[in-house]
C-alpha cells in the first residue's frame, strides 16, 4: 500500500476514535444522572422516575465504552497494551464502576436482591461520581503525558520479553498529581451533570423534577465552565508533544496545541461550534424553563468539542499519548497503529457505523416519542 | 532494566483471567439459549394470536433480563483484560486479535443493546411485528457477539492468515477471511452457541418441571416444555456432531491437547477411546514407566477413527510429541521438543540480530538474519521455554473435564428425548421423579459448559497462541500484589453479585408468570 494511503487510514482511525470518545463523553449524562439521584430525587417516586429514565440508556453508554476499547485495540494496539497494562489501577477502577452500574439498575427494585435497594443506589451514586472523574482524568494524560517506556527490543530478552513498562508503581494513579488532569476530570464530571439535567428536562414528564432540574442548571453549569475554561486556557498556552515529520523524533514545542488549532482551522471550527452549541443548550434552557430540547444542542456540542480536542491530540504531527519518562517512547499515530491491511479491513467495517447510528436513533424514537397505545 | 518474570505474576494473571472468563461463561450460555427460546415463543404469539404465548414469552424474558445484566458486567472486564493483564500479547497479536473485538462492538453489541430496550420497554409502544423483530434482533446481536469473540479465541488455538513483521515486532494480518472463516473458528462457533442453546433448553425444562412438581402453573409449564424439549433435542444432537468436529480440529491442530484430553502417553495405531477412566495419580513424569490409568473402559480404535477419520491411523501420545521421531501427517519425521525449543531460540536470536543489523544498516546481515527468522518462526514461542516438560498441559484437568463434558452431553440428549416423548402423555404430570431429575439437570448443563472451556483453555497450555507465544511471554509487567488485589476484588464482587442474581431469579420464579391465573385453569394447552 502507498504510504500516503496508510497515513490517511491512521488519521481516519484517529478520527473515529475521537468521535467515539466524544460520543462517550456525551453519553456520560447517564452517570451525571446517577450522581444527581439523591439531589434531584426528593421522594421515592421521583427517584424511581430518575432511575427509569437513565435506566433505559445506560446500555448505550456501556456499549460505547466497550466499542471504544475494541476499536482502540484494533486500530492502535500499542496504546491498548501500554496504557491498559500500565495505568492498571485507573482502568480497573473505571471498569469496577461500570460493573456496579450494570447490575444496579436491574437489581435495585427486585425482590431478594441481597444488598437492599439503598446499596444499589449508592453503587449508582459512586459510579456517577467516580466514572466521569476517572475517565476525564485519564483523557487528561493524552495532553499531559504518562509515565511509561516502550522498548521493542525487549521481545528478544528471554527472561523479560515485555515491551511496555510503566515507570511508577502507582500504575496510573499518579495522574492525579498533575492538576490539569484532575481539572479535566472535574470538568467532565460537571458536564455530565449539566447534560443529565437537560436530559431529564427532556425525558421526564414530571413538573417537580423539571423545576428542580432547572434550579440546579445554573450552579452546575458555572462549575463546569470554571474547570473547563481553566483547562482550556492552560491547554492553549501549554507546550505540546510534537513529532518531527522527517525523523519521527518527538520534541517539546511551545504552544503546540494552539498551533494545531491555527494550522487546522476546520478543527478550530468544530471546537468553536461545539462550545457554542453546549452554551446554547444551557442558555436557552436557562432563559426558558419550559424549553425541552437543550440536550440535543449541548449533547451535539459535547461530541464536537471532545472530537476537536482529541483531533488536536493526534493529528498534525502530535504524539497523542506522550511519555514523560522517555520522550521517544511516546505513542504517535504512526508508531502505535495497526498494519495497513488491518486498518483497511477495519475501515470497511466502519462503513457500518452510520447504519448502526441510524437504527439506534430509529428504535429510540419508536419507544420514546410515541405515546403508549394503552 | 532487565528483571526476570516472576512466575507468581503469571499464575495470578492466569487465575484472574480464568476467574473472570468462567464467571462470564456462567451467564452467556443462558443468554444465547433462552434468547432463542423466548423469540420462538413470541413468534408463536404473533402467529397464533394467543395471549398465553405472550405471557409465556414475557416470563422468560424477565429471567433473561436478570441474567443479562450480570453477563454484560463480566464481559466488560474480559474485554479490557487483554490490555490490562496480557499487554505483551496485545501488542504481539493485536493487529489480528483486535479486529474481531472491534467488529463485535460495532456490529453485535450495539444491535443487542438497542433492541433489548425495545424488547423490554416497547410492548405498548411499537407494533407486534416490530416488537417481534426486536426480540429476534436482540438474540441475533448476542449470537453475533459470540461469533466474533470465538473467531478471536479460535485464532489463538490455530493462528492463521498472518505473518511476523520484524520491523514492527508483531504479527500482522494478511488474510481476514482466513482468520474469520478458519475451520476451527466455524466449529467453535457452532459448538459453543449450541452448548448455550442446550443450557437454555435445560433451564426452561427444569424450571417448568419444578412448577409441575409443585402442581402450579401447569398449562404454562407444559407449553414451555413443548418448546424447550424439541429445541433442546435438536440442539443437543447437533452439539454432539459439532463436538466431534471440535475434537477432529484439536487432533489436527493441537495434538498435545488431544493427548492430554485422552490421557494418551504412548501413541499407537488404531488407538482406543477411553469412555470412562481413572488416571494413575502416582505418575510423576511423561516418560515414567507406570501405567497411566488405574482403571479404564476403552472403545477399541475409536480415537483413531474420530481423530483421523481412519480406524487404523496413528495418534501420537504425549511421549511421542515430546520425543519426536514418529512420522507426522506430512510424512516427515516429527521434531522433538528439544529441537523445537532450539529452533525457537534461533528465531528469537535472529530477530535481535536482524534489528541490530538494521540499526547498523548492514544489508547482508539484514538479509541473512531475516531468512533465519522466517525459517524458524513456526517455532518462535518454543524459544521462551526452558524445558520440554513445560509443553505438557495439566493432564488430569484436561482428561476429566473432557470426559465429564462428553458424558453429560450424552446424558442430556437422553433427557431431552425422554421429556419430549413423555410430556405429551397425561401421566407426565404424575412423574414427580422425572420433574426432579429435570430440575437437577440444570446445574449439569452448566458444569458441561464450564468443563468444555477448561478442556479448550487448560488443554492448550503453555500457549497463549499456539506455538507462537507462551503465556509467560504474554503478560503485563505488573507487581504480583496488584493482580492479586484485583483477583480478590473480582472474586468477592462477582460472587456477591452472583448470589444476588440467584436470589432474584428464585424470587421471580416463585412469583411465576404474571397474569397466568387469568386464563390458566382452563387447560388451553391442547
Ligand atoms: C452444555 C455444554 C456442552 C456439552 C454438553 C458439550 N460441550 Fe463440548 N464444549 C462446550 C460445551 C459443551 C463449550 C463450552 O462450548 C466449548 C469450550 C470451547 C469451545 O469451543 O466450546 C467446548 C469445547 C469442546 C472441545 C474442545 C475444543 C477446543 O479445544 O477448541 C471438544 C473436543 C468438545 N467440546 C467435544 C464435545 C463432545 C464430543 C461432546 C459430546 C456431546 C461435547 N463437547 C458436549
Ligand atoms: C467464556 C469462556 C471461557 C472460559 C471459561 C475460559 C477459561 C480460561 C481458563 C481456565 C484459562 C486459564 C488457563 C490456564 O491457566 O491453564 C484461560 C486463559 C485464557 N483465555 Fe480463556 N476462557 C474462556 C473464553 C476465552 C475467550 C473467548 C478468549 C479469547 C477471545 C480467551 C482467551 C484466553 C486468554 C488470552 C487466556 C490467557 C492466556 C492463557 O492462559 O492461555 N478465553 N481461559
Ligand atoms: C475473553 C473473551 C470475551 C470477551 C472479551 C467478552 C466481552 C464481552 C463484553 C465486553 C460484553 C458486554 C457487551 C455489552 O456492552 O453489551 C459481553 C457480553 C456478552 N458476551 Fe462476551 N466476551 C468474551 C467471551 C464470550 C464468549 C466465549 C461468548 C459466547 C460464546 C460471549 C458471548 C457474549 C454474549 C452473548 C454477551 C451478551 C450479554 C450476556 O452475557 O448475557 N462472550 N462480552
Amino acid at each position: 500500500m502507498e504510504t500516503s494511503t496508510y497515513i490517511f487510514l491512521q488519521h481516519y482511525w484517529w478520527f473515529l476514535i475521537s468521535l467515539l470518545g466524544g460520543l462517550l463523553v456525551f453519553l456520560l449524562f447517564v452517570q451525571g444522572g446517577q450522581s444527581l439521584l439523591f439531589q434531584l430525587g426528593k421522594t421515592e417516586t421521583q427517584r424511581q422516575l430518575l432511575l427509569e429514565s437513565t435506566g433505559k440508556k445506560w446500555e448505550l453508554t456501556f456499549t460505547t465504552l466497550v466499542t471504544f476499547g475494541g476499536a482502540f485495540f484494533a486500530s492502535f494496539p500499542l496504546f491498548y497494551s501500554t496504557s491498559f497494562g500500565g495505568a492498571y489501577w485507573v482502568w480497573m477502577l473505571i471498569l469496577l464502576c461500570f460493573v456496579l452500574q450494570a447490575v444496579s439498575y436491574e437489581y435495585q427494585m427486585r425482590k431478594g436482591n441481597l444488598l437492599g435497594k439503598k446499596t444499589y443506589r449508592i453503587f449508582l451514586l459512586i459510579n456517577g461520581i467516580a466514572g466521569p472523574v476517572l475517565l476525564g482524568t485519564a483523557v487528561g494524560t493524552f495532553f499531559n503525558g504518562a509515565e511509561f517506556i516502550v522498548n521493542k527490543e525487549q521481545l528478544s530478552v528471554l527472561s523479560m520479553p515485555v515491551i511496555s513498562q510503566w515507570a511508577t508503581p502507582w500504575h496510573g494513579l499518579e495522574a492525579v498529581l498533575n492538576i490539569w488532569n484532575v481539572c479535566l476530570g472535574i470538568a467532565v464530571f460537571f458536564l455530565a451533570r449539566v447534560l443529565a439535567i437537560l436530559y431529564f428536562m427532556n425525558n421526564i414528564d414530571d413538573e417537580s423534577i423539571r423545576s428542580q432540574s432547572w434550579n440546579r442548571l445554573l450552579p452546575e453549569s458555572i462549575a463546569f465552565l470554571l474547570f473547563f475554561l481553566a483547562f482550556l486556557a492552560h491547554w492553549l498556552i501549554a507546550d505540546g508533544f510534537a513529532i518531527n515529520p522527517d525523523t519521527q523524533e518527538i520534541f517539546m514545542q511551545p504552544y503546540k496545541y494552539a498551533l494545531n488549532l491555527l494550522e487546522m482551522p476546520y478543527v478550530t471550527g468544530i471546537l468553536l461550534v461545539g462550545v457554542i452549541l453546549v452554551l446554547w443548550g444551557i442558555g436557552k434552557t436557562y432563559l426558558n424553563p419550559s424549553y425541552r430540547e437543550g440536550i440535543w444542542f449541548s449533547g451535539t456540542g459535547t461530541v464536537l468539542t471532545v472530537l476537536a480536542l482529541l483531533l488536536c491530540a493526534g493529528w498534525n504531527h502530535t504524539a497523542y499519548y506522550p511519555s514523560i519518562t522517555d520522550l521517544q517512547s511516546s505513542l504517535t499515530l504512526q508508531n502505535s497503529c495497526s498494519s495497513p491491511f488491518t486498518l483497511k479491513v477495519m475501515s470497511y467495517v466502519s462503513i457500518l457505523i452510520p447504519f448502526v447510528l441510524a437504527y439506534i436513533f430509529y428504535a429510540w424514537r419508536a419507544i420514546d416519542l410515541k405515546p403508549g397505545k394503552k | 532494566m532487565i528483571a526476570n518474570i516472576d512466575t507468581s505474576l503469571i499464575d495470578w494473571s492466569r487465575a484472574q483471567f480464568a476467574l473472570t472468563a468462567m464467571y462470564h461463561w456462567l451467564f452467556v450460555p443462558l443468554t444465547l439459549g433462552l434468547g432463542i427460546i423466548q423469540a420462538l415463543m413470541e413468534t408463536l404469539y404473533v402467529k397464533t394470536g394467543k395471549e398465553y404465548w405472550k405471557t409465556t414469552a414475557r416470563f422468560w424474558m424477565k429471567l433473561f433480563g436478570i441474567n443479562f445484566a450480570i453477563g454484560v458486567a463480566t464481559g466488560l472486564i474480559l474485554e479490557f483484560e487483554f490490555g490490562t493483564n496480557w499487554s505483551n500479547y496485545s501488542w504481539f497479536v493485536g493487529d489480528i486479535f483486535g479486529a474481531p473485538l472491534a467488529i463485535e462492538g460495532i456490529v453485535a453489541f450495539f444491535m443487542e443493546a438497542t433492541f433489548i430496550a425495545v424488547m423490554y420497554f416497547g410492548w405498548e409502544k411499537v407494533s407486534k411485528r416490530f416488537h417481534l423483530a426486536s426480540t429476534w434482533l436482540t438474540i441475533a446481536g448476542a449470537t453475533l457477539s459470540a461469533l466474533w469473540i470465538l473467531v478471536a479465541n479460535a485464532w489463538m488455538q490455530y493462528p492463521a492468515g498472518m505473518h511476523f513483521n520484524p520491523d514492527t515486532v508483531r504479527n500482522e494480518m494478511l488474510d481476514f477471511w482466513a482468520v474469520a472463516l478458519s475451520p476451527v473458528a466455524i466449529n467453535k462457533f457452532f459448538h459453543t452457541v449450541l452448548s448455550g442453546w442446550v443450557t437454555g433448553a435445560t433451564f426452561v425444562i427444569g424450571l417448568s418441571c419444578w412448577y409441575l412438581y409443585k402442581k402450579r402453573e401447569q398449562a404454562f409449564a407444559l407449553r414451555s416444555i413443548k418448546v424447550g424439549a424439541i429445541f433442546g433435542l435438536v440442539a443437543s444432537v447437533l452439539l454432539l456432531w459439532t463436538g466431534d468436529g471440535s475434537a477432529y480440529q484439536v487432533a489436527d491442530k493441537q495434538p498435545m491437547k488431544l493427548a492430554a484430553m485422552e490421557g494418551l502417553y504412548q501413541g499407537e495405531k488404531g488407538a482406543g477411546l477411553v469412555g470412562i477412566g481413572i488416571l494413575n495419580p502416582n505418575r510423576s513424569s511423561y516418560d515414567s514407566p507406570e501405567d497411566p490409568f488405574l482403571f479404564k473402559i476403552e472403545i477399541p480404535k475409536m480415537l483413531s477413527l474420530l481423530a483421523e477419520r481412519d480406524a487404523d491411523a496413528f495418534v501420537p501420545g504425549i511421549t511421542d510429541l515430546i520425543e519426536g521421531g514418529y512420522t507426522d501427517k506430512t510424512g516427515q519425521p516429527a521434531l522433538s521438543a528439544e529441537e523445537k525449543i532450539a529452533k525457537g531460540k534461533l528465531a528469537i536470536q535472529a530477530l535481535a540480530d536482524y534489528r541490530q543489523a538494521k540499526k547498523e544498516k548492514d544489508e547482508a546481515g539484514i538479509a541473512t538474519h531475516r531468512t533465519v527468522l522466517e525459517e524458524n518462526f513456526a517455532y518462535f514461542g518454543y524459544g521462551y521455554l526452558q524445558d520440554p516438560s513445560e509443553l505438557i498441559p495439566p493432564v488430569g484437568l484436561s482428561f476429566y473435564s473432557f470426559h465429564v463434558m462428553v458424558l453429560l452431553g450424552g446424558y442430556l440428549i437422553l433427557l431431552f428425548l425422554a421429556i419430549w416423548i413423555l410430556h405429551r402423555k397425561s401421566a407426565f404430570l404424575q412423574m414427580r421423579w422425572l420433574h426432579l431429575v429435570a430440575l437437577w439437570s440444570i446445574p449439569l448443563a452448566y458444569i458441561a459448559g464450564q468443563a468444555g472451556w477448561i478442556v479448550a483453555e487448560v488443554g492448550r497450555q503453555p500457549w497463549a497462541i499456539q506455538d507462537i507465544l507462551p503465556t509467560i511471554a504474554g503478560i503485563s509487567r505488573l507487581e504480583t500484589a496488584s493482580v492479586q488485589t484485583t483477583f480478590f476484588l473480582f472474586l468477592i464482587l462477582f460472587t456477591v453479585l452472583l448470589i444476588a442474581e440467584l436470589r432474584i431469579l428464585i424470587k421471580a420464579i416463585q412469583v411465576g408468570p404474571e397474569t397466568e391465573t387469568a386464563h390458566s385453569q382452563t387447560n388451553e394447552y391442547e
